[in-house]
């Protein structure tokens, strides 16, 4: 990833203001509200939100299915806009995989070579290859419906692969999988990403799939792209209240600035309560502002601890074992309820229970000012 | 065999008391019951047909069993009129066959898969040519065809048996397109197919089960029509045409022996294309 983020590199895949409206009924439907997004050659891409965020539509209009309202989409620089998806130089990974029931898995994976005219000795020796690659050699002769369903995905990620796309679009290619094989075809789909050296532009809704998987993610909400960043600093610094409860859970604070000092805000929620935020420039005193601490980040004891953290009080409403890890839900003084999780390391360490009168504390940087 | 353990329920998830399956039994035996006499109301004329196929009748009239005989296969075109009428039938029935599916599996993709300006009205007038009277339809062809000036004979035959099958072809077409999953279409032109190879190669294979079974049923619907082919035919006899005017002087056995075959190849394209759907998933 590092060499493909060189300077100066023509971005694989470029959307500038790219708009999507269906009008039916008499009103306009507006799917994308305006995305502009570089992806740069051989990163692992993913559009991640709910669904009806716009990532689909968003997806198909790189593949060439949906055409933009308003926008350029470029491939290499190309400005593609009006291009049908067949001279388009993607492939895509259906959600539903696609694939064709009357061909055998070698014909599907043969299939866009054929199209392409590719002579025979070389069609079937990248077909094989290809079929390698992904696990299903030997199988060459069933029908789709005869596989399991992680086989028939790996039949179209080859499907798609073999015809050595500059760009793979794949729209939740693990939806229809159970929990297991869906994270193993995560590791899988990492590795076949690394061997082909192809970029990926991944569509999902799933969070941890999202944060496995990509060099880069681009949050998506009501037709816009609320962050994009590298999975751990999404994670870690949200940028917009959406994206911090959208990913992880998040605990949200919002409070008046006290006084602002050495670039820290300081918010006082309850009495003998403190909350060091670090700010950049625009907050002033008795501004209100949106916080957001990760609840693995939270300290939960009995004394007030000392030094220069963030610190409030509250009570336990609710433990909750987890194996791995115990879940507390805090009441503070003012009714907010906070999550905390406590890794189960030391066994001494799960004492509080239902009813404690605890505090909760945190390093100052793990909490965010964010935008709304 | 592993089967009748399989079969044995556990105790823990037996669902019902010593007192149901009894009932359950009943309900069981009165359901398989149902299913055999509806096949047997279905297969029975079909049934007496066959057998009087093989009726050893010495007079003219073939309603009663005078013993079993294999000479009318041998003796299968010695009936001018009926050979003429048979091969009429069959012709037109294969022409209307190919010239209805044609049309039809046009229609149906079109309302399967696109939304247009006139769709409703399209649907309603399929479903309309579907459920008019045949002696309406009839009737007005004849009086179309006298008007236009056509002449009446095998290509009135055939344009009619057309008009009134079309629709069945569209509708089988129709409903297998609308569950075929669309991203189908859109993986071969992803793949780089054109317009024509996808649909060459990708949506005519899906629904060709529709596309044959439609074929069939205007097949069948075209070689046994008797009320619109009466009025549209001129001249010319169709097989159902001149069992009906031979039926006041009786109904040679040759006839039961020409519906046996036509059943019997109808029935066996049924099953193939039935089997071939399954085969192809």
């Amino acid at each position: 990833m590092a060499d493909a983020l060189r300077a100066g590199g023509t971005p694989a895949i470029e959307l500038t203001g790219v708009v999507k409206e269906y009008s039916g009924h008499g009103e306009v439907v507006r799917a994308v509200r305006g995305v502009d997004l570089a992806i740069e050659e051989g990163e692992f891409f993913s559009l991640l939100g709910p669904s009806g965020c716009g990532k689909t539509t968003t997806m198909r209009m790189i593949a060439g299915f949906e055409e933009p309202t308003r926008g350029v989409v470029r491939l290499h620089g190309q400005d593609v806009t009006d291009v049908p998806p067949a001279k388009r130089d993607v492939n895509m990974v259906f959600q539903s995989y696609a694939l064709f029931p009357h061909m055998s898995v070698y014909e599907n994976v043969a299939f866009g070579l054929r199209r392409r005219g590719v002579d025979r000795d070389e069609l079937d020796r990248r077909v094989r290859e290809m079929l390698e690659i992904v696990d299903l050699a030997g199988r060459e002769k069933r029908r789709p419906r005869e596989l399991s369903g992680g086989q028939q995905q790996r039949v179209a990620l080859a499907r798609a692969l073999v015809n050595r796309p500059r760009a793979l679009l794949l729209d939740e290619p693990l939806g229809a999988l159970d929990l297991k094989l869906r994270q193993a075809m995560q590791i899988e789909l990492k590795r076949i990403q690394r061997e082909v050296g192809i970029t990926f532009v991944y569509v999902t809704h799933d969070q941890g799939e999202a944060l496995t998987m990509s060099d880069r993610i681009a949050v998506m909400n009501d037709g816009l792209v609320e962050q994009l960043a590298p999975p751990r600093e999404v994670y870690e610094r949200p940028a917009t209240r959406f994206v911090a409860g959208f990913i992880g859970t998040s605990n949200l604070f919002s409070g008046v600035v006290d006084r602002i000092a050495d670039g820290l805000a300081v918010l006082r929620p309850g009495p003998g309560d403190r909350v060091l935020v670090p700010v950049e420039g625009k907050p002033a005193e008795g501004d209100t502002i949106d916080l957001t601490v990760r609840p693995e980040k939270i300290v939960i004891t009995a004394e007030e601890p000392g030094g220069d953290v963030s610190k409030v009080r509250g009570t336990v409403a609710e433990v909750v074992y987890l194996g791995t890890s115990y879940s507390y839900a805090v009441t503070l003084g003012n009714g907010a309820e906070v999550t905390v999780f406590q890794q189960n390391a030391h066994s001494s360490d799960s004492s509080a229970e239902r009813g404690d009168p605890v505090w909760l504390s945190w390093q100052p940087r793990h909490s965010y000012a964010m935008g709304s | 065999m592993t089967a009748p353990a399989i079969d044995r329920p556990a105790p823990a998830s037996a669902p019902v008391s010593p007192a149901r399956p009894g009932r359950r039994r009943l309900g069981d035996r009165l359901l398989t019951a149902y299913g055999w006499i509806v096949i047997a109301w279905l297969l029975l004329p079909i049934a007496v047909m066959v057998l009087f196929g093989f009726n050893d009748t010495r007079s003219r009239t073939n309603f009663t069993w005078e013993g079993f005989t294999l000479q009318w296969y041998g003796r299968l075109f010695e009936i001018p009129g009926l050979s003429a009428g048979f091969v009429n039938s069959l012709v037109i029935a294969v022409l209307t066959a190919v010239i209805a599916t044609a049309l039809g599996m046009m229609i149906g993709l079109a309302l399967g898969r696109y939304r247009f300006r006139g769709q409703g009205l399209t649907n309603l007038i399929m479903f309309a040519a579907i459920s008019c009277p045949e002696i309406i339809m009839g009737t007005s062809l004849l009086s179309m065809f006298l008007m236009t000036g056509i002449p009446l004979g095998r290509v009135t035959l055939v344009i009619a048996h057309v008009m009134f099958s079309v629709s069945f072809v569209a509708v089988t077409v129709r409903a297998r397109v609308l569950t075929l999953d669309r991203s189908l279409e859109e993986a071969a032109q992803d793949l780089g197919a054109s317009r024509w190879e996808t649909f060459r190669l990708v949506t005519f294979p899906s629904i060709l089960p529709a596309v044959t079974a439609g074929a069939l049923l205007a097949f069948a619907l075209s070689v046994d029509d008797f009320i619109i082919s009466t009025f549209v035919n001129g001249p010319v006899e169709t097989f159902p045409l001149w069992v009906w005017s031979a039926s006041r002087l009786g109904i040679p056995p040759q006839v039961n022996v020409m519906g046996t075959l036509i059943f019997a190849v109808g029935a066996a394209l049924a099953v193939v294309n039935a089997v071939g759907a399954r085969r192809r998933g």
